[in-house]
């Protein structure tokens, strides 16, 4: 692929900030989920494993967060007023691989060696060991309280940074996402902000809703004292105006974006077997030429 | 069983004792307020349980965070709050903050190496009159266990102070096996200097060797002095770093005395015996060992004072375990 018409932080200075709600258009943003998506497929096929479908559904979400939303300093993953981002759905992790590498929070050159033994950059994101995570995950369910800490702590020290936490849907299964919730609306964390990748699926059995039913995840979330907003996940106007439109950090009531997504979208073949690619199927072949030309046919 | 009348029962939880345990339960508020007067970044959370920092709480209300009863989340949000630079300290009922918290200790905490603080109170029998739910006697196996974790057992206050104070800047988490004599007990005229890694001698002798943790520590003591009128020399000693542990103490003690009795107020299996008898293996040094602690049975419901006698946590019943090991052929 090129990288003609897909924006890139890779040339801007180091230690530059990264403002909230800066300039880029809907087709940049839209460029760059597709450039995650076909990272997301090189980097698996260098592994030999992984999660395309669960990453595929929140390609958007990552784009406009990274891109446009958030405020970040280039190349200094720690620095103190940054807004924190914590994947709770922390086997979506390729994706921000080459994400955080373009915005330098660590040499492009690691994802070279990700999948191998030793590298810092896993199938679920560490924090002792990749720049740019805000905290590490891979027990569903506890990232959403860990991100009540962050924001009490951002209170506690005076500083206005927004922390984000993207949920799996399946994940609001878990019963500490609802302790989490409870405590975050009692302690007026307007600084919190909870995403609910809506995609449908769970990993182990199919359906999340099916398999256990979360529904209506906005009037259960508003039950617990918060804003909520849904919007189409997969959509970069949706995404933008959702977070454009976020109270102030200094607000009272904290905010949950259901971002109803497809599992697997952007890849046809795994749109409609959204499950299947969850976990232990690899794209080869035909499938993996197809699926690349489906996603490199979208970037304009 | 010793049986208490209802009078005895309620003069046990409005007893000068319990007073005065519950005044002490608020120098950990005291304390924690000082540090944080010094410090700055020491934050308090608890899981209804905010009586246990009342002056915390009051001084430090912007570091101080009530959970309600939702220990998993507490213990989440303390890693995030440790995350972003305080030392954030959970006081939560041992059996609920360790037994139903291990996970997000070991994945949120310990794992991420986070200056989480884990004081558990309540610790073995301590809230044994409430039911089989709230007995502790599997967390030392379950907190030594878990990779990065500082394991320490105040046997008094003053002990608690000195572990509190010293391990304050570690980079790491740190568990605090309260046992009810962390609060109440008297081991320590003063606070004692308590380094990383090592046990305290609270009395020597030359004849058997008595490792304890908490309340057995007060008890082996009074062994002890019973002993010492019978002309036999018993060395105490103060096991109050379980990780890392003191090998020397252990070693030097199966050289001198060749004797070892471990009593804790915990499961036999995984706690202060196992680990003894681990450093005795691990370093094939020949000493008698007896393990002495809870069985690992269904435990009995009562009082704890009760408990205690029961199970033989006693003077009377460390005096027979000493006299058992002192009649063993070497």
């Amino acid at each position: 692929m090129t990288n003609s018409g897909i924006m890139t932080e890779a040339t801007t200075p180091a230690g530059s900030v990264l403002e909230r709600g800066r300039s880029a258009t809907t087709a940049e943003l839209g460029n760059r989920a597709e450039w995650i998506r076909l990272r997301t497929i090189d980097l698996i096929d260098q592994a030999g494993g992984g999660h395309y479908s669960s990453t595929f559904s929140v390609a958007e979400l990552y784009s406009v967060l990274y891109y446009h939303t958030m405020r970040l300093r280039h190349s200094e993953p720690k620095w103190v007023d940054r807004d924190r981002f914590l994947l709770g759905k922390g086997h979506a992790a390729i994706g921000l691989w080459p994400i955080f590498a373009d915005l330098g929070f660590f040499p492009v050159a690691w994802l070279d060696g990700y999948g191998t033994l030793g590298s810092p950059l896993t199938d679920h994101p560490n924090m002792r060991t990749a720049p740019g995570t805000d905290f590490s995950s891979g027990s569903l369910g506890h990232n959403l309280s860990v991100g009540v800490g962050i924001a009490l702590a951002g209170r506690a020290n005076e500083r206005d940074y927004r922390t984000f936490v993207l949920t799996g849907d399946g994940e609001i299964q878990e019963g500490q996402v609802w302790e989490a919730a409870m405590a975050a609306s009692h302690y007026g964390l307007g600084n919190l902000v909870a995403i609910v990748d809506a995609n449908g699926y769970a990993g182990g059995d199919g359906s999340t809703s099916v398999t256990m039913n979360i529904e209506p995840i906005a009037d259960r979330f508003s039950a617990f004292g918060w804003n909520t907003v849904e919007i189409n996940g997969n959509d970069i106007e949706e995404v933008v105006a959702a977070f454009d439109e976020l109270p102030s950090p200094s607000s009272k009531i904290p905010t949950c974006v259901i971002a109803r997504t497809m599992k697997g979208k952007g890849v046809k073949m795994m749109e409609l077997a959204p499950n299947a690619w969850h976990i232990g199927k690899l794209l080869t072949g035909a499938d993996l030429v197809q699926a690349r030309d489906e996603i490199e046919s979208r970037i304009r | 069983m010793t049986e208490l009348s209802t009078e005895e029962k309620m003069e046990d939880i409005f007893s000068e004792e319990s007073v005065k345990r519950a005044a002490q339960a608020r120098n950990i508020g005291a304390e924690l307020s000082r540090l944080n007067d010094v410090r700055g970044d020491v934050a308090v959370l608890v899981a209804d349980m905010g009586v246990v920092a009342g002056e915390f709480r009051q001084r430090h209300p912007t570091h101080f965070f009530d959970l309600g009863i939702a220990e998993t989340n507490t213990m989440s949000v303390a890693a995030g709050l440790a995350a972003e630079g305080l030392i954030p300290f959970t006081m939560l009922m041992s059996c609920f903050g360790m037994l139903k918290c291990a996970e997000q200790i070991r994945t949120d905490v310990a794992s991420n190496h986070l200056p989480v603080r884990i004081v558990a109170r309540g610790t073995g029998l301590a809230l044994g009159f409430f039911g089989t739910s709230h007995h502790t006697v599997e967390d030392i196996a379950i907190a030594r266990s878990i990779t990065n974790m500082t394991v320490v057992a105040p046997s008094d206050f003053n002990a608690f102070l000195s572990l509190v104070e010293s391990t304050i800047d570690l980079p790491g988490p740190v568990y605090f096996r309260m046992s009810s004599g962390a609060e109440d007990a008297s081991v320590y005229d003063s606070v004692p200097v308590i380094e990383r890694g090592r046990f305290m001698t609270v009395r020597p002798g030359s004849d058997v060797t008595v490792i304890a943790i908490g309340n057995g520590v007060v008890a082996a003591l009074g062994a002890a002095e019973v002993l010492a009128g019978e002309g036999v020399s018993v060395e105490v000693i103060d096991a109050a770093y379980l990780k890392p542990v003191d090998e020397q103490a252990i070693l030097r003690a199966a050289e001198h005395t060749g004797r070892i009795l471990t009593v804790e107020e915990h499961n036999v299996i995984g706690g202060l015996g196992t680990i003894v008898a681990e450093v005795l293996g691990r370093h094939r040094a020949p000493s008698l060992l007896k393990i002495f602690g809870l069985p690992d049975e269904d435990l009995a419901v009562s009082w704890p004072a009760v408990l205690i006698e029961h199970y033989g946590l006693t003077v009377t019943g460390v005096l027979e375990q000493l006299r058992q090991l002192l009649a063993e052929e070497k």
